[in-house]
């Protein structure tokens, strides 16, 4: 970063973006160590920008602008103070409120919505009631099945913990909050350890159906316990999902947007974690027209933990998007976050955004993020920004990767020059890219739901 | 008894600068049982014969022919051609992440042969080869050439040539960037393969330490786009004295 006199957030963070027939990688930091090895292409994009990053050195503080943690404390450079406008610019200032009137209609010159297809996504502006037709005529379908230790029950807006952790951040949020009468909430309480994963299963019950939704995930102290959050049918949804992950707790959270081709689902996800609480978020968009997930974390007592995975495939006309944003205002929080996604089809589009605040006082903080993608046919684009803002110098490590690729001809003649038939090859290919993530699913039908779903994505594509 | 025929095979690749043609004419037999050295200097399209053989997109084919047992090699796909014997033992293999060695092993052997192999004789196999490998058992659970060092790919290619009993095997400058001891293990691997299954071997090198560790039968002197001369071992013995200057001029 040569010219390090950062001021707008947003405007120094360009987008890492590709479609065929470029591939482009970037790592953080203007020294643009490459995390996987150069590709021939790699050396002819366009676009192979050093990422997005900032700093925000309003009071003088150190702020970091390197990339590995290797690194990191050799390379630690003091930039220049931002000044004020730095201090609004930053992703902490974003607007919180349960008033749905605190909020404007999403337009492309906002920051957060400069991607989304607004008029795609437009009913779900509406500040609209959940469409219920009759007493059993719901636009959504929900089947709570939950081992016995796990306490059911609702919550009334306002009522704790319900909004204790997510205060709205925007206008869908705000409506989906204020429109839910009876948020659901499901807790394990104090010291206890469940091992069977508590299943939400949300079933759309048609695509021009409105619904909204609050739902409330509690870990209390020290218990242990796994929500499943799981979407299907078709519907415009509108989502919360509330996460209270208590002290020395640890939740693991698996949400899947297995919509039918029809639906239209924004969700925002937001995470408080008390002290040493350790959050596993698993995102795994599949299905829908278009689906936004925004993932808000916040570390606001020592020693927490947030590893955020995400899993995505898109394809045609398909629009996937997925926003981070991590909050270290902490000491000694960890953050780690690896999302990967696979496009194919005319259309297929993938936003990830990645953003993670170091605030002053979190010092010891340990984060890296890293975003993936593969483009397996022409017509198809990813665009991938991470973004880090830091605030103190005094941290473990701070690092980012994004990458977007196309997919390897060099890989598919390899194996094809072993005799393998060139769909088996794409499909090894792309199980192989998955493989890392997989793996981390703890719960083992949710592996094989993903692995079968993803040979079902790419038999579409190779008939 | 496989045989590999060439016949004035042309071939060209697109450049920045335009199409450019690369072979120039290549005749050349090579029938089971025999290992023809293809010596020549940098740049003179040995990679490149053995990349229009195998069937890499990059490279047209404008005329010639190429038949392996008859049949028409030009005309098949790339993985056709492997799974009628044709083995590219690669210079620069390339990696696939999330993909270990032992699932590609065998899902490639399974293409070859048009069966799964039969599970308990299949590690064995694996086992053994990699053994006469000196390779590392733990080697199977890596991802396929993934922070492989230079000989441990090249081990890695010659393993799937001894599994896969290729009828033809073309290695591209596999000696390259091999010290004395990952050279030693790698030829003798091929020597192996030579005398277990009958191979045709097509060896491109542009040094002629390889052929301490494996004998040739046929010397083939390659400067641009075409054999410019060939002879026994002698030949090799000769370069080595000489260099490729003789043949440079002549090109020119």
């Amino acid at each position: 970063m040569t010219s390090p006199d950062v001021t707008e957030v947003n405007d120094v963070n360009g987008p890492e973006s590709a479609g065929d027939p470029r591939a482009n990688e970037a790592a953080g930091g203007a020294a643009g160590v490459a995390p996987v090895p150069a590709q021939e292409e790699l050396a002819e994009a366009s676009s192979a920008a050093g990422g997005g990053w900032s700093a925000d050195g309003a009071d003088g503080s150190g702020a970091v602008t390197d990339h590995s943690r290797a690194q990191l404390e050799d390379e630690a450079i003091a930039l220049p103070s931002g000044g004020e406008k730095a201090e609004k610019a930053t992703r902490a200032h974003r607007a919180r409120s349960f008033e749905v009137s605190d909020f404007e209609r999403p337009s492309t010159k906002m920051e957060e919505w400069r991607f989304t297809p607004l008029r795609v996504m437009a009913p779900l502006f509406e500040d609209a009631a959940t469409d219920v037709r009759g007493e059993d005529d719901h636009p959504v379908m929900y089947e709570v099945e939950t081992p016995a230790e796990i306490a059911v029950g609702t919550l009334a807006p306002g009522e704790a913990p319900r909004g204790t952790a997510l205060v709205p951040e925007s206008l869908v949020s705000a409506v989906a909050s204020e429109r839910c009468a009876d948020a659901l909430h499901l807790k394990a309480a104090k010291n206890t350890e469940i091992a069977e994963p508590a299943r939400v299963a949300v079933a759309g019950q048609g695509a021009d159906r409105r619904g909204n939704a609050h739902i409330v995930l509690e870990t209390e102290e020290s218990s242990v316990a796994t929500f499943v959050v799981h979407h299907t049918g078709s519907a415009q949804f509108a989502e919360n999902v509330e996460l209270i992950v208590g002290a020395n707790s640890q939740m693991t959270v698996i949400a899947l947007q297995d919509w039918d081709d029809d639906a239209l689902h924004i969700a925002t996800h937001h995470a408080k974690l008390g002290r040493d609480a350790r959050l596993k978020h698993i995102v795994v968009s599949l299905g829908g027209r278009a689906v936004r997930v925004d993932v808000i974390g916040e570390l606001v007592e020592p020693g927490a933990e947030i590893e955020n995975l995400g899993l995505y495939f898109a394809d045609a006309d398909q629009y996937l998007e997925h926003r981070l944003f991590v909050d270290h205002a902490a000491p000694r929080c960890t953050s780690n976050s690896t999302y990967k996604g696979a496009l194919q089809g005319k259309g297929a589009r993938s936003v990830w955004v990645g953003d993670v605040l170091i605030r002053k006082e979190a010092e010891g903080t340990n984060t890296y993020e890293l975003n993936r993608n593969l483009v397996l046919t022409e017509g198809a684009r990813a665009d991938s920004v991470p973004n880090l803002e830091i605030e103190t110098g005094e941290i473990e490590g701070a690092g980012h990767a994004a990458a977007t690729g196309r997919f390897d001809d060099e890989q598919l003649f390899y194996l094809r020059a072993r005799g393998i038939p060139e769909i088996e090859a794409r499909r090894l290919v792309v199980r192989g890219f998955f493989a890392e993530l997989i793996q981390q699913i703890d719960v083992p039908e949710i592996r094989e739901h993903l692995s079968d779903a993803i040979e079902a994505e790419l038999a579409r594509s190779m008939n | 008894m496989s045989i590999l025929e060439i016949r004035d095979l042309h071939a060209t690749v697109e450049t920045p600068e335009g199409t450019k043609e690369i072979l120039k004419g290549v005749d050349l037999t090579i029938k089971a049982g025999e290992t023809h050295a293809i010596m020549g200097p940098n740049g003179s399209g040995k990679s490149t014969l053995a990349y229009a053989i195998a069937g890499h997109p990059k490279y047209e084919i404008t005329s010639g022919s190429v038949t392996l047992d008859g049949q028409d090699v030009l005309e098949m796909s790339v993985d056709e051609r492997a799974r009628a014997g044709i083995f590219l033992a690669m210079q620069y293999p390339v990696e696939v992440p999330g993909v270990s060695v032992s699932n590609f092993l065998r899902t490639a052997k399974t293409a070859v042969s048009g069966e799964a192999p039969a599970l308990r004789t299949w590690v064995k196999d694996v086992r053994s080869a990699m053994d006469e490998l000196k390779m590392d058992p733990v080697f199977a659970e890596r991802n396929v050439n993934e922070g492989f060092s230079g000989g441990e790919k090249k081990r890695h290619e010659i393993l799937q040539m001894e599994l896969l009993k290729p009828s033809i095997a073309i290695l591209d400058e596999t000696d390259s960037g091999l010290d004395v001891d990952a050279l030693r293990v790698v030829s003798e691997g091929v020597n192996r393969a030579k005398e277990r299954t009958d191979l045709g071997i097509m060896l491109i090198t542009h040094y002629t330490r390889i052929l301490n560790y494996i004998k040739p039968d046929f010397v083939h002197v390659f400067v641009n786009g075409k054999v410019a001369e060939q002879g026994g071992p002698e030949l090799a013995e000769r370069l080595e004295a000489e260099g490729y200057e003789r043949f440079l001029e002549g090109a020119k």
